[in-house]
């Protein structure tokens, strides 16, 4: 971990760019074989413009970029994410997470993040 | 469209159990093959597929991260493989016994966790979900019904390795 442990200061993201390929890969691990996942015409008669990814791997592009950050000696303590847009094919996905709060307690300390 | 999806029996309904499931035990190819798929087209750290790397490491061996699923495919309980149903968008209230709420489409809308224990080879994991209850939303695509669905995850040991709640949004 070496970012500076104050508020307003970013950890180092994780990038990927998402199509079949790694939905593909997500489907068979998690066995996640949805129309809206595979299908053009799926995704579009659920009202977006094509398929889109699961939201299950964006959560776990979030967990990568934590664990890439705390490297072996931190520990995630919880989680939350809302998804509100379709991760359409080709798109860049980027997680992001900037420190809000540090929280020193007996035995450890807590960072709270904007992810 | 109704003016609520949620009959006074899907209120009722809230708090009930949903599912469970306990799992095989993990196996360490498991989670090999899960964060080859996470971390795709990268390598995945060494932690989570080199025995001698985690071995040295403060974790002792190889653990599964925090996302693993160890319930995909098939379960030990209930055997067998497990019913589609689950991609019905009505599944939530079927599964209960109520009638069906006359949903189309069925979307992830977010996710929480805590985290306790790491999961393990070897390890199996029971995993007991609850209707956690619902909210009703406006959106671009209509009314929207947001369902909560509070899951426990422990292991052998009876420890906590989370709890988790995921919200479907249907319409």
């Amino acid at each position: 971990m070496t970012t500076d442990l104050q508020p307003g200061a970013t950890i180092p993201p994780f990038q990927r760019t998402t199509g079949f390929h790694n939905w593909n890969r997500f489907a068979a691990v998690n066995d996640e074989f949805v129309d809206i996942h595979m299908d053009d015409g799926a995704g579009q008669a659920a009202g977006y413009p094509g398929a889109f990814g699961m939201g299950n791997l964006q959560w776990a592009f979030i967990h990568n970029m934590l664990r890439d950050w705390l490297g072996l000696e931190g520990r995630i303590v919880s989680v939350a994410c809302q998804f509100r847009g379709p991760n359409l094919r080709n798109t860049v996905v980027t997680a992001h997470g900037t420190i809000t709060a540090v929280r020193p307690t007996g035995s450890e300390t807590l960072i709270d993040l904007d992810v | 469209m109704p003016e609520t999806y949620v009959s006074e029996a899907m209120a009722a309904a809230v708090g009930r159990e949903l599912e469970r499931r306990v799992s095989y035990p993990i196996a360490a190819s498991d989670i090999r093959r899960w964060v080859v798929a996470v971390y795709y087209p990268e390598d995945p750290p060494r932690l989570f597929w080199d025995e001698l790397y985690a071995a040295t490491t403060p974790f002792g061996g190889i653990v599964a991260p925090e996302d693993f699923n160890p319930f995909a495919w098939m379960a030990a309980e209930p055997a067998g493989v497990p019913r589609r149903e689950g991609y019905d968008p009505n599944s939530t209230e079927t599964r209960l016994g109520l009638p069906s709420a006359g949903l189309s489409f069925q979307l992830n809308g977010g996710l929480q966790a805590e985290y306790g224990v790491r999961m393990r080879p070897g390890d199996v994991i029971t995993w007991v979900m609850r209707l956690g209850g619902y909210r009703e939303r406006e959106g671009r695509l209509g009314r929207m019904l947001f369902t909560d669905m509070e899951a426990t995850w422990t292991n052998q040991r009876d420890e906590v390795v989370k709890r988790t709640t995921s919200t479907l949004i249907r319409y």
